[in-house]
């Protein structure tokens, strides 16, 4: 398995859906290529910080605005 | 209209009993709603508009036409998945207009050098992020993101932030399944690369 390949299944192996036997080969070539694996832990990684860092907080003073403007527009029939 | 029953599991989803209320005319079932996804479609509306002002106004937009069209919708999707997709048209037409003349579209295929084989391939320290304080952390990962296409953003913030599944993305962008699965990785790739300048373990000496 060359680095292409393996980075072609790389979501699929990220996200458990890979079939048994290619899992197999695709961690042997995991097993000798130092590249493939950095690239594999540190893209886990940038999908977890990103998964656990709220970057566009909706502060509660602006969402209770929405809220009432909205109900307001739908209790009038919109 | 025939009533299309989802079968399967059996179970409905909450948001049917809730839709279907609002739909005879209860305004609270329909807060509730509004309640349990203001937050995302807000985020979305971000990742995509880029602008604070948009973003409100998408979400409050992206609610009222849902209200409004309540009665066409068909319990064979999910009541999120079609807000979303409102949402991100909502979303899109805001951010043409504030780019005249620029293409904006999901469905455009941006081929980019970058998400083949990757260059930089320094391995991180074992917890980078802790490296920077909460408001460094929020601004370097807000500013890399905002470096990739609008369609490959919305794809990963739908995926692996939202935690949908492809088939839902797909669905809710109206693209096809291998065209989420290529943006997919194309943008976690992106991302990792644009990251390491950030991440990467520094070596002796280095500052
Ligand atoms: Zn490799």
């Amino acid at each position: 398995m060359t680095c292409t390949e393996f980075l072609a299944l790389l979501d699929e192996l990220m996200d458990g859906t890979v079939a048994a036997e290619t899992r197999t080969q695709l961690e042997e070539h995991l097993g000798g290529c130092a590249h493939c694996t950095v690239t594999l832990n540190t893209t886990r990684k940038t999908i977890e910080v990103y998964r656990s860092n709220e970057l566009y907080e909706l502060p509660k003073s602006v969402r209770e605005r929405l809220h009432q403007a909205i109900v307001a527009r739908c209790k009038n029939g919109c | 209209m025939s009533t299309i029953q989802v079968t399967g599991e059996g179970e409905q989803h909450p948001d049917v009993a809730l839709v279907a209320s609002a739909v005879a005319g209860d305004v609270q079932a329909f807060e509730k709603l509004i309640r349990k996804y203001d937050r995302q479609i807000f985020r979305i509306a971000q990742h995509i508009t880029q602008n604070r002002e948009d973003a409100e106004d998408v979400v409050q937009d992206a609610f009222l036409k849902a209200y409004e069209k309540l009665d066409q919708f068909q319990g064979n999707s999910k009541f999120y998945t079609w807000l979303v997709r409102i949402a991100v048209n909502e979303s899109l037409m805001r951010l043409r207009k504030r780019r005249t003349g620029k293409m904006v579209s999901i469905d455009e295929d941006i081929e980019t050098d970058e998400g083949s084989v990757p260059r930089d391939l320094a391995d991180w320290s074992p917890n980078p992020e802790q490296n920077y304080s909460q408001t460094e952390l929020a601004k370097i990962l807000r500013k890399t993101i905002q470096g990739l296409p609008p369609g490959f953003r919305v794809v990963f913030v739908l995926r692996d932030v939202d935690g949908l599944s492809t088939e839902e993305t797909a669905e809710m962008l109206g693209l096809s399944v291998p065209a989420v699965k290529s943006r997919l990785l194309r943008a976690r790739l992106q991302l990792r690369e644009r990251l390491s300048r950030y991440f990467r373990s520094k070596k002796a000496g280095e500052k």
